[in-house]
């Protein structure tokens, strides 16, 4: 255990370079301050985006037009989805907490690239105030959906090519990211670190890395033939010009579905670090959990096509990518498994991090389960298109990545900030989030099989129950994370001096001080032990 | 960290023989391609074209005197892309 | 895992050797994207595809190919010049190889400039009442070759700036990872031509 008052340095947050001020972190290479600017981007446009969601749920809660007509509702939809997937939930854990902490967690004083780090967070916010200008510049917001499905994309006279340009530039952002992580774990683990003495979450990120390096060229393209498509008539996917609008949802879904494991392997990695902490108990099967994330990824390249079993793909095709998903689904239960076994026996310490983490196994389940409802061609054929799909998609990036990433804030506050939060309001939010959410979310999934559509600005009167109950969960929802950032804002400065090991972790990142130094290490780190490696009876 | 790492020097013969080989490969591929073998000028083409790119990466590249781990990542890269390729027309050409 | 003792902001040249290809694999993919329309498109327009290919050009094309596999050697060649100490031979080497590059270009300006004499852009009258299937041909055609001879000129920047770097003596014989990569790079153009070729002007 380190030294509980080494202060011998400045920390990160004073530590300054060449300018003061704002530009000393606009300007820093430094790995820690730049997850943090990803982490106050991504908190803004998450925040904006909320409020997009809860106007949807607004506007639904009656049947008709409440507070805005039908072409509003399909551009705030597309915003939101926009905004969720390619600007929070698609850097979100590996942006944040992946720069700040991997290199902390192999050893190394920073990444291996860290101006290309630098650059690639000024082109994600590029991308970003390109997606926000696509709601104001040109003919109106484009009403797409983020899915951008051709025909409709490539005639729709809103203001598509901002979006499209938008999630271009933010795909390129991610692959740098990947790049860098991926050259990281390569080169700089600490002498004696193998492979499998790694911890988890970098093991997670390496995977993540693959899929984001792998997969976002192919949706590149495409968006860049969608634009070419949209500005010269080429005529790739527009059936008038000989193209096929189904090589879109091909080429689509060859990134987008892996994407949603560059959302929720980051997820796993934290959580996997937060149940042998709250436990005090090495983890539970080290090499099944690393390498059924290598699998996920690898796997999960393979199962686009499960999004376009209605569209007419062939029988074969079909069976493959069914068979494939349901293939996927058993590194993920391996992890589960895992999790569980890890807190079996373990001295449980239920402090707010591991909370959120048991409300994400809870929450993933729900979502992974429903997953396989749709990956299953006959009841794929009923629920396609439905709410059904609304409910398990937000149930696996929300209630799985989202209280994954507020778990992760939970459990590394203290390093990042050198501060506590206070617990009873952490576990006060936690409450009222968790009831929120599944008010809000579950009801989708029995109105969805009753047949409600998604996407639909209004709907009839037998779905009101379902519609109003959900949007009361909005609401909830809503309020606990306002109370949730309200919290962690406020005693960001004025909560108690936070040890450097509060928790008692055994991993690299608790060994030195809180906040960490701008080099985190004044030695690099000689590692003889595997990585979960907690002493008996050590109750400090 | 550079005088422990080994660097091979390929010598100016080596590359201009390469060039030769490909040149070579690029007049075969012109002048087959005024014969119509059907539906197989489009593989033999390829079959062509993947030889002429393995000899660029191989030598050109130096992909010979990389590490094994840079090699079976560039192979990796051409299987995983070749995968997509045959997942993607089981629907094409299954339908 | 060699690196640990010094400046963390050095970048020794495994890294950045790594760094690089993990890149031109972004690149392949990206092309791969477009190769994969191609595959698709071809399958259901093959006869158009094999008129409209007919209309290219395979002198033009095939000139180009000797062009860049040529400027591919001399790229290589350099290399081996600095390794060996030889500043100026490399330094040409390189020159020769952007020379090459412009030749290319011009190449691929005639042609282009020779499809649009015929009205044939896409978006135009004649292009848009071309055969459904002709269509998608040259849609393909002109996002392929534009798309690489944007990488062609990204690729000649490159060297350009790698020019600069080696007369002032940052990349010499013992540390010249931005010479490697700015090659790598080079030759990740010429091996995406290498498939275009065929695929675009040879199958008729």
């Amino acid at each position: 255990m380190g030294n509980e008052n080494k202060y011998t340095h400045v920390s990160y947050l004073e530590h300054q370079g060449r300018f003061k001020g704002i530009m000393s972190w606009l300007t820093s290479t430094d790995h820690k301050k730049i997850g943090l600017m990803y982490l106050y981007a991504i908190v803004v446009f998450f925040l904006a985006a909320a409020v997009l969601g809860l106007l949807m749920r607004i506007e639904k809660m009656n049947p008709g037009a409440d507070i805005m007509d039908a072409q509003t509702y399909n551009g705030i939809f597309t915003l939101h989805g926009v905004i969720m997937i390619f600007i929070v939930v698609i850097p979100g854990i590996a942006a944040v907490f992946g720069n700040f902490f991997l290199p902390i967690m192999i050893g190394a004083k920073d990444v291996a690239f860290p101006k290309l780090n630098l650059f690639s967070w000024y082109v994600y916010i590029t991308g970003a105030i390109l997606g926000v200008l696509s709601q104001f510049a040109g003919d109106g917001p484009p009403d797409t959906g983020w899915t951008f499905y051709v025909p409709y994309s490539a005639d729709s006279n809103t203001n598509v090519i901002f979006a499209l340009t938008a999630a271009f530039v933010l795909g390129f952002s991610s692959i740098l990211t990947g790049l860098n992580f991926i050259v990281t774990i390569h080169r700089l683990r600490a002498p004696g670190m193998s492979w499998f003495k790694m911890p988890l979450f970098p093991w997670s990120l390496y995977a993540t890395a693959w899929i984001q390096l792998l997969a976002t060229p192919i949706v590149g393209i495409t968006l860049l033939m969608v634009i070419a498509e949209r500005v010269l008539h080429i005529g790739f996917f527009d059936p008038a010009l000989g193209g096929d609008p189904l090589l879109f949802q091909h080429l689509f879904w060859i990134y987008s579905h892996p994407a949603v494991y560059v959302m929720i392997l980051p997820a796993m990695g934290v959580v996997t670090e937060i149940f042998p902490t709250f436990s005090q108990k090495p983890v539970f099967g080290y090499g099944a959990i690393a390498i059924s994330s290598l699998a996920i990824a690898f796997v999960g390249y393979f199962v686009w096509g499960h999004h376009m079993f209605t569209t007419g793909i062939s029988y074969w095709s079909r069976w493959f990518f069914s068979f494939l998903t349901f293939i996927v689904a058993v590194p993920s239960a391996i992890k589960v498994f895992n999790w569980i076994s890890t807190m079996y026996g373990g001295s449980i310490d239920l402090k707010p991090p591991l909370l959120y983490a048991i409300s994400f196994i809870f929450l993933f389940l729900i979502g992974g389960f429903t997953g396989l409802t749709l990956g299953a061609l006959a009841t794929n054929v009923h629920l396609h298109d439905t709410d059904f799909v609304v409910a398990h998609f937000h149930y696996i990036i929300f209630g799985g990545m989202g209280f994954a990433f507020f778990a992760a804030m939970h459990y590394w506050y203290p390093k990042i900030y050198g501060r506590m939060y206070s617990d009873k309001l952490a576990y006060i939010a936690w409450g009222i989030l968790f009831v929120g959410f599944n008010l809000l979310y579950f009801p989708l999934f029995i109105i969805g099989i009753q047949g409600m559509p998604r996407r639909y600005f209004d709907y009839l009167p037998e779905f009101h129950t379902g519609q109003m109950i959900s949007s009361i969960g909005a609401y909830i929802l809503f309020t606990g994370l306002i109370l949730m950032i309200g919290n962690l804002i406020y005693h960001r400065r004025r909560g108690a001096v936070a040890p450097s090991n509060p928790w008692n972790g055994v991993t690299l990142e608790w060994q030195i001080e809180s906040p960490p130094t701008h080099e985190n290490f004044d030695e690099i780190p000689v590692i003889k032990h595997p990585p979960y490696l907690f002493k008996k009876n050590d109750t400090n | 960290m550079e005088n422990n790492e080994k660097h091979h020097i390929s010598s100016y013969t080596s590359h201009a023989l390469v060039l030769i080989a490909l040149l070579v490969l690029t007049f075969i591929t012109v002048y087959i391609s005024k014969f119509h073998f059907g539906v197989f000028s489009v593989g033999v083409a390829l079959l062509v074209a993947s030889v002429k790119a393995t000899t660029v990466l191989t030598w050109f590249m130096h992909l010979k005197f990389e590490s094994k781990f840079t090699k079976w990542m560039v192979g990796g890269v051409f299987i995983l892309f070749a995968l997509v390729v045959i997942i993607t027309f089981i629907d094409y050409l299954l339908r | 895992m060699t690196n640990h003792s010094g400046h963390p902001h050095q970048i020794d040249s495994e890294t950045g050797k790594m760094g690089m290809w993990l890149f031109l694999f972004t690149e392949l993919f990206l092309f791969g994207g477009l190769f994969l329309a191609y595959a698709v498109l071809r399958i259901q327009h093959a006869e158009g595809f094999h008129r409209a290919a007919q209309e290219l050009d395979i002198f033009i094309g095939t000139l180009n190919t000797v062009v860049l596999l040529v400027s591919s050697m001399t790229v290589a060649m350099s290399i081996t010049a600095l390794q060996k100490g030889n500043k100026n031979l490399s330094i040409g080497l390189i020159l020769i190889t952007v020379l090459l590059a412009g030749v290319f270009m011009v190449n691929k300006y005639f042609e282009w400039s020779h499809k649009f004499e015929h009205h044939l852009w896409p978006g135009s009258e004649v292009y848009l009442n071309l055969d459904r299937t002709e269509i998608t041909f040259y849609g393909l055609y002109y996002m392929m070759t534009g798309l690489h001879a944007l990488h062609v000129f990204i690729g000649a920047i490159l060297l350009i700036v790698t020019v600069f770097r080696i007369k002032a003596g940052v990349q010499h014989a013992g540390h010249y990872v931005l010479l490697e990569n700015s090659a790598l790079y080079w030759h990740l153009v010429d091996l995406i031509w290498i498939f275009l070729f065929p695929l675009l002007y040879l199958i008729t």
